[in-house]
């Protein structure tokens, strides 16, 4: 399936700033389950001042915001051709051993709160079914809301709010399938939807290890498995690792941030 | 150079510079005490003020004597102003600027920094007042003499004597503005005891008691005295005196950076302003409000100075 | 078992002085001790208004103090220093290896020699450096080993310094003070310079620039600032290198590179000499409440734009569990047997060693795995009975935490006292520079003793002092 995609993030500071900078991953790579038939980042207010693969493979660039700008635009316009695997990506692995997916981050630390979906993974027959149930109860416990929590929110917290979006499904299903024993980490991309061109952010799902299959796809606020309406930007250990922007703004402004994200065949 | 180490060595002299000036204030301040005792809270007073630290001192004491202004000009903590305060922060700055320093120059502070330690360690007797303030002045002659001696004369020398001509033109601003009043030429008063007094305060704060009859053909009054401060350039801490050095350093900045920068030619605006002036012209222009602009202009070329050189951003 | 009553001294033999110390025991056999309690007064006042000083965290009333220095040296002899810095050169090379399979094919996990939960919960283990390969391959630009002795021929690594080794300008200052104290001395005894040091320094740190790098690459030394505990070798570093001392707010990626803000615009640095820690060096990839670092230097520094001198994350490679397995490491790599051996040590993590730790608490030295500064560790043998008992439960609570050691018998090497000669405990940092041609270790080195007798605990932050340390030349 061919999707054309446009993301735009729009950052408009209440005051001229004087220096700052953000971490792109905003370059999805070809492998074997997309490949990337034409993609241009473009920067308005700032400008890119290098790039490079990271430590999991993605493509970062870091860019500058222009002294004493107000304004800064991200934008990202290409086309991806897909193909479905079924969630299943496989037995592809960069070099971050898989024993570096197993590790407890900030927003994946395992409390009393997500003790009870660990024992949803140990307690099935299979690693696959125990997934599979987990997805399940993760967007059982909470329901879709955008709003209620923020890029900050931790898996913990997601659950005491019980409600969220892509991201606390995605830091839920991560930090318990790790306290069971299974390597699991973040994914960023994009999602085509059946009703809608226009989204408000970007898409995130989970992959679980499962020893025979490699690296399998949970998008648990969807409850399926990720097929060719998905396009892989960015991985890591969870949200903060494959973000697709980052950054950082030395000073007192305030900014304001617009994101658009079109997705369409 | 790195701006920041530009913006250290200014401020290094800049503290050095008050922290002599703080001492010749004190002194002045003592001596009258010591003479006309009925003047001496008035005049405690008025070096607080100069100091710019009255709020700061009001808020911990009510009431002005020699124990507790010459203690909190010399070493309360609390003072940021104060000899021990500036010189500390002097000190820092030099250990920031560490590698831009000659090993004279660093040892000399350093020295200085560790002897006012020592003297300073508790409160000052009245009787050991003049030799401490001796000391401050000495030290000070010691670092300039080691800058003057072994520095090259490149931009880091620049920016050395820029801190401490911004500093002391500041300073004698502040003295001939919290006495103002005393130099008015009010011919009722001229050769009163008042004014007697309050002149020769006056020059003492800029240890010019001497030099003004030495350089000045002409009466104690307050014209001459008010001429000699503000636009005497043989007159080393006066403004004028002041204003050219910063202009010269400027201009051998823009000269090495081949750049001239927008400071050079405020401190040109500045020095014009002080150059072949007649003084009386000023007295008609209102010599607080002379003042008070003089001063403005200071501080807003340590600020461009600041920003043409990237002290911090 | 090592620990026996009498300490070896390495200058007093049993029949006088020993070999390397010959000549300079006839010198000071006619000193006269007045004029040397002067000298040692003098070398004081001098470190004192030169500011060789350092901060201690913590003491508010002595904010600066000195490290106190005394005017016997440590002489080693030429035959001596040649073993040790051929079992350092070995090392530091195992190191650097090491450091470059962990960071990205793990063979040494694979092969089963060092296991792979003392890398997954090693907090000095940067995922960030994971599949990259610094600027020339060096990963421990600078390394200072510390060696303890306890015989004639008996040297043990006690510790690899692979971050930012520190102590170095007291090498070379306590040289120059002997130099200037008894200059007559250096006619007498053919001793090895040191002074090269800094040309060293600047040269290897040049030698690692990324390859992008044209002319002569710019270094840079980053502080942590004024009030660190080692500013002064920040600055006098940066000083005898003849380059610039910069604090993150002078630096910003600018055109892709680390610049710092000069009085005439941005200038590009190609090599930067960190001396700040890991976890404080990038706000936008470590700690993001950090104000000593720099924002995108991580970012600029995998795109191949910058070299970080030592590597982020070399700290994987020297505390103090994987430090019990450097005997297999320098093997795995280098293939040879470790010249220089290994303090035997127990790792309390497991059942066995934790046990026999336990059972034998008050002849052992307990540290912490991740320990530094000589805090946090247990001294058996000088340990109250209620201090071995709080200790134990602390080993019980946490055993992955710690390690324990023989408590060996420190060489002694007298001390200048008002009576006269003394002995006190030694230990010895040299520095091993490491660049993309090779690996240069300076004769000589940093030389701490323990000052109160019979103290093994040679720290400056816990009353330790420093001599000069010969080598003597052929």
């Amino acid at each position: 399936m061919l999707l054309k995609i446009r993301h735009e993030t729009r950052y408009t500071y209440d005051r001229p700033v004087d220096y700052a900078l953000e971490k792109l991953r905003l370059r999805p790579l070809s492998s074997a389950v997309q490949t990337v038939s034409s993609w241009a980042l473009e920067v308005e207010g700032g400008k890119i001042e290098c790039g490079y693969s990271d430590h999991y493979g993605n493509h970062v660039d870091l860019i500058s915001t222009d002294i004493g700008g107000t304004d800064l635009v991200v934008r990202v316009e290409g086309q991806v051709e897909t193909s479905d695997t079924s969630g299943v990506f496989g037995s592809v692995y960069g070099r971050a051993p898989l024993w570096h997916f197993q590790q407890v981050t900030p927003l994946t630390t395992v409390g009393a709160a997500v003790e009870p979906f660990v024992s949803i993974v140990q307690g099935a027959d299979t690693v696959l079914n125990g997934l599979h149930a987990l997805s399940s109860a993760v967007i059982k416990a909470v329901p879709y809301a955008f709003g209620k929590t923020d890029a900050t929110t931790t898996a913990e917290q997601a659950l005491a709010v019980a409600a969220g979006v892509c991201q606390d499904h995605a830091n839920i299903f991560i930090a318990a399938a790790r306290a069971a024993g299974v390597p699991a980490r973040y994914v960023s991309g994009y999602l085509l939807m059946d009703d809608r061109v226009d989204q408000d952010a970007s898409h995130a799902w989970a992959e679980a290890h499962v020893d025979g299959l490699g690296w399998v796809g949970f998008d648990v606020s969807n409850a399926v498995a990720p097929d060719e309406r998905y396009v892989r930007l960015a991985i890591g250990r969870d949200a903060a690792d494959a973000a697709p922007i980052s950054g950082m703004r030395l000073g007192p402004s305030d900014e304001a941030m617009v994101v658009t994200v079109q997705v369409q065949q | 150079m790195l701006g920041k180490t530009a913006g250290g060595l200014y401020w290094m002299f800049r503290f050095l510079e008050r922290a002599e000036n703080t001492a010749r204030l004190i002194e002045a301040g003592f001596r009258i005490a010591l003479t006309r005792s009925s003047d001496a809270e008035a005049e405690w007073r008025s070096v607080i003020t100069t100091s710019a630290v009255r709020q700061a001192y009001e808020n911990k004491h009510d009431g002005y004597d020699s124990a507790r202004v010459t203690d909190f000009l010399l070493r309360d903590t609390d003072n940021p102003s104060s000899v021990l305060s500036v010189m500390k922060q002097a000190r820092n700055n030099a250990r920031m600027v560490r590698t831009a320093l000659t090993t004279e120059v660093w040892l000399a502070v350093n020295e200085t920094w560790m002897l006012f330690n020592e003297v300073l360690k508790e409160p000052v007797e009245e009787t050991e007042l003049p030799d401490v303030l001796a000391t401050i002045r000495q030290q000070s002659g010691l670092v300039r003499g080691a800058l003057h001696g072994t520095m090259l004369r490149n931009d880091l020398y620049d920016f050395c004597r820029l801190g401490t001509f911004i500093e002391r033109a500041d300073s004698t601003a502040r003295i001939i503005d919290v006495k103002y009043y005393s130099l008015l030429p009010a011919p009722s008063f001229v050769g009163s005891s008042m004014d007697n007094v309050q002149w020769e305060t006056l020059l003492r704060s800029v240890s010019a008691h001497r030099s003004f009859r030495w350089a000045v053909d002409s009466e104690f009054n307050a014209t001459s005295i008010a001429s000699f401060l503000i636009l005497d350039r043989r007159m080393p801490r006066s403004l004028a005196f002041s204003a050219g050095q910063i202009v010269d350093n400027l201009g051998q900045l823009a000269e090495e950076y081949d750049m001239p920068m927008p400071s050079y030619d405020m401190a040109r605006a500045l020095r014009a302003r002080l150059k072949d002036r007649d003084i009386n012209a000023i007295f008609e222009e209102g010599l607080h409000e002379f003042i008070t602009s003089i001063l403005q202009d200071v501080a807003r070329l340590g600020q461009q100075i600041e920003n043409d050189y990237r002290f911090t951003r | 078992m090592i620990g026996k009553p009498s300490p070896f001294d390495e200058m007093q033999g049993p029949d006088g002085p020993r070999y390397p110390y010959a000549t300079y025991g006839d010198w000071f056999a006619k000193q006269n001790n007045e004029r040397l309690a002067k000298k040692t007064s003098e070398a004081e006042a001098f470190f004192r208004s030169t500011g060789i000083t350092f901060n201690v965290y913590g003491q508010t009333d002595a904010e600066e103090r000195l490290i106190p220095f005394d005017l016997v040296p440590r002489i080693l002899s030429s035959r001596e220093w040649t073993k040790l810095a051929k079992g350092i050169d070995q090392r530091v090379r195992a190191i650097n290896a090491f450091l470059h399979d962990i960071y990205n094919r793990q063979e040494i996990i694979r092969a089963g020699i060092v296991p792979m939960e003392l890398i997954a919960k090693n907090d000095a283990f940067l995922p960030q450096m994971i599949d990259f390969s610094p600027p020339g391959g060096v990963y421990t630009h600078i390394v200072g080993t510390d060696i303890v002795r306890t015989g004639e021929d008996d040297f043990f690594v006690l510790e690899d310094n692979a971050r930012t080794p520190s102590g170095v300008s007291y090498m070379l200052e306590n040289r120059e003070t002997m130099l200037k104290m008894f200059p007559e001395l250096f006619s007498k005894v053919k001793v090895q310079p040191v002074s090269d040091y800094p040309k060293e320094l600047r040269r290897s740190l040049e030698g690692s620039a990324p390859k992008s790098c044209g002319g002569r690459p710019c270094v840079a030394v980053l502080t942590p600032g004024i009030h660190n505990s080692a500013y002064y070798e920040h600055s006098f570093l940066a000083d005898q290198m003849g380059v610039e001392l910069v604090e993150g707010h002078d630096l910003r990626v600018v055109g892709g590179h680390i610049a710092m803000r000069t009085t005439k615009g941005y200038k590009v640095i190609d090599v930067l000499y960190r001396r700040v820690d890991d976890e404080f060096l990038d706000p936008l990839t470590f700690n993001p409440n950090s104000l000593l670092g720099v924002p995108g230097i991580m970012d600029v520094y995998r795109a191949g734009n910058i070299a970080i001198a030592n590597a982020p994350g070399t700290g994987v490679a020297d505390d103090k569990a994987i430090y019990s397995y450097m005997p297999q490491i320098v093997e795995f790599y280098t293939g040879d047997r470790a010249i220089l051996k290994n303090v035997e040590t127990h790792r309390c993590s497991e059942p066995q060693s934790l046990q026999y730790v336990l059972d034998n608490l008050a002849d052992l030295v307990v540290k912490e795995v991740h320990g530094s500064g000589g805090y946090g560790m247990l001294v058996g043998p000088a340990a109250s009975k209620q201090e071995l008992a709080d200790f134990a439960d602390k080993l019980r609570a946490r055993p992955g935490n710690y390690i324990a050691q023989p408590t060996l018998s420190l060489s002694t090497v007298p001390i200048f006292t008002e009576s006269g000669l003394a002995p006190r405990h030694v230990d010895l940092r040299p520095f091993a520079l490491v660049s993309p041609t090779g690996v240069n270790i300076i004769p000589g080195g940093l030389t701490r003793v323990a000052l109160t007798e019979g103290s093994l605990v040679v720290n400056s932050s816990q009353g330790g002092g420093t001599k000069d340390t010969w080598v003597l030349g052929d």
